[in-house]
Order: structure tokens, then sequence, then C-alpha cells
């Protein structure tokens, strides 16, 4: 059971970006279900009652809290935009090894590009929605 | 040359015996998430967060406990269900792999349990 064989060896193949977006899919993914933890809690401190959710408050505009709630935004960002890369081509669109690679890179434009704007947005001081 | 017995394409399992429920539930949910997130940000914007009135008020009003449940629900699934593969590629030892996806699992329970009895708590406060 232990000496069989292992796939894929990923040390032997060549680096290509479209690798970095696969691996960083996944760890968006993760983190995330660790800012789900914070959401809920958001949500039950605001159920508690007014001191219970200035304490959460508190943690979460803190310059840590802020950073946390920054890497969620971005992990989302990223997650939202390659996950429908993902739904694409499991419909069978956009497998070809151009396509996947031009896409990779919309994918990244797209990512920063919302999360430059919901940063601005939900964190830059005073800002309010159009 | 058909190589799978007729049980076999009747019940839709694969080699592993699973079938293709947990893919399917993995897209779904991504599908589902995909307004409810854009919605969930969008509408955050304009609330004061560091207000609990406030944010009470907009998680109580109109039809906003009914999208936030739904959000939540469909975050938890899809939350669990990569979590575990995740698990699954990782982790190969039989009792530790087994206790990470029951505490997988477990955690995603009480995350919806939580968070949707919040909602009603929080709804029902505001006169909902």
């Amino acid at each position: 059971m232990h000496d069989r064989p292992l796939s894929p060896h990923l040390g032997i193949y060549r680096f290509m970006y479209t690798m970095t977006l696969s691996i960083l899919h996944r760890i968006s993914g993760v983190w995330m279900a660790l800012g789900l933890v914070a959401l809920v809690a958001w949500l039950c401190s605001a159920a508690a009652g007014e001191s219970e959710y200035a304490r959460t408050a508190a943690v979460l505009g803190s310059a840590f809290g802020k950073i946390l709630l920054l890497s969620w935004l971005a992990a989302f960002c990223f997650h939202f935009a390659n996950g429908l890369r993902h739904l694409a081509w499991d419909a069978g669109f956009g497998l070809e090894k151009r396509s996947a690679r031009s896409s990779a890179r919309v994918v990244v434009l797209a990512a920063l590009l919302a999360f430059g704007i919901a940063a601005y947005l939900l964190f830059w001081p005073h800002a309010s929605p159009p | 040359m058909k190589l799978r017995a007729p049980l076999a394409v009747v019940l839709g399992r694969g080699s592993a015996g699973e079938g293709v429920a947990h893919w399917w539930s993995q897209r779904v949910t991504a599908l589902a998430l995909v307004p409810l997130t854009a919605w969930f940000l969008v509408s955050l914007c304009g609330v004061p967060l560091n207000d609990h009135a406030s944010v009470s008020i907009w998680i109580g009003s109109g039809w906003n406990p009914l999208w936030l449940a739904l959000l939540l629900l469909a975050m938890c699934a899809h939350s669990r269900l990569g979590v575990q593969v995740v698990i699954e590629d990782y982790v190969h030892a039989g009792a530790a792999k087994l206790t990470l996806l029951l505490v997988n699992s477990a955690a995603h329970a009480v995350l919806l349990a939580a968070g949707a009895y919040s909602l009603l708590r929080i709804a029902l406060r505001n006169g909902a």
C-alpha cells in the first residue's frame, strides 16, 4: 500500500503560471473557510447585543482585523473570478491551452480590479457608494 | 466494449463507489454563491459597520434575513465540500483523515446553526 506510485509528480513539470492560479484557488478557498468563522462570529455578536457587537467591531476595526478582512476580500475576489473560469471549463469552454492561459490573465486582472474597487468602497474612510 | 455493470450504470457510481453527487453539489453551490456574494458585498457598502443599531436594522430589514440565510447555507455547504477535498488530497493516514473529515463536517454544521440562529434572533427582534 505504501510503496505504490504517486501521481502527479509536481516537481518534474516545467513551471507555468497557470499552476499558480490552480494552487491559489485552493489556498484562497481554505483561507475563506476561516473567514466564514469570522462572518458567523460577527452575526452572533450582532445578535447578542450592543456591547458584544462593540467588542467584535473593535477587533475587526483594529489594524490586525483590517488586514485579515482585506486578505479575505482579496481571497474572495480571486476565488470568485477563477471560480467562474472553473465553471466555464466544467461546461466545456476554454479548455484549449491558449485560452486557458489567456483566461488566467483575465482572471488576475479582474480580481485585482474588483479587489481595488471593493476595498476602496468598504475600507476607505467616508467612502460611500454612488 | 462496455466495462461497467448495468447496476453501476443505473446508480451512476464511479470507480470510488461514490458517484458524482459531491462534484455536482460543489458546482451548484458555486453558482448560487455568484449572485449571493455579489449582493452581500454591494449592499454592505452602504452600512456603517461599527454602529450596532444600523447593522442590526440592515440585517433584519425586508428580505435581507432570507438572502443572508441562503448565503450562509450555500457558503457552509461549498466550504465543507472544498475543505473535504483538500483533506482527502493531503492527509492519507486513516485515523487522522477520518478525524479531520468529521471535524470539518461538525464545524460547518455548527457555523450554519449559529449563523441561522443569530439571523433569526435579529430578525425577530426587529419585529419582522
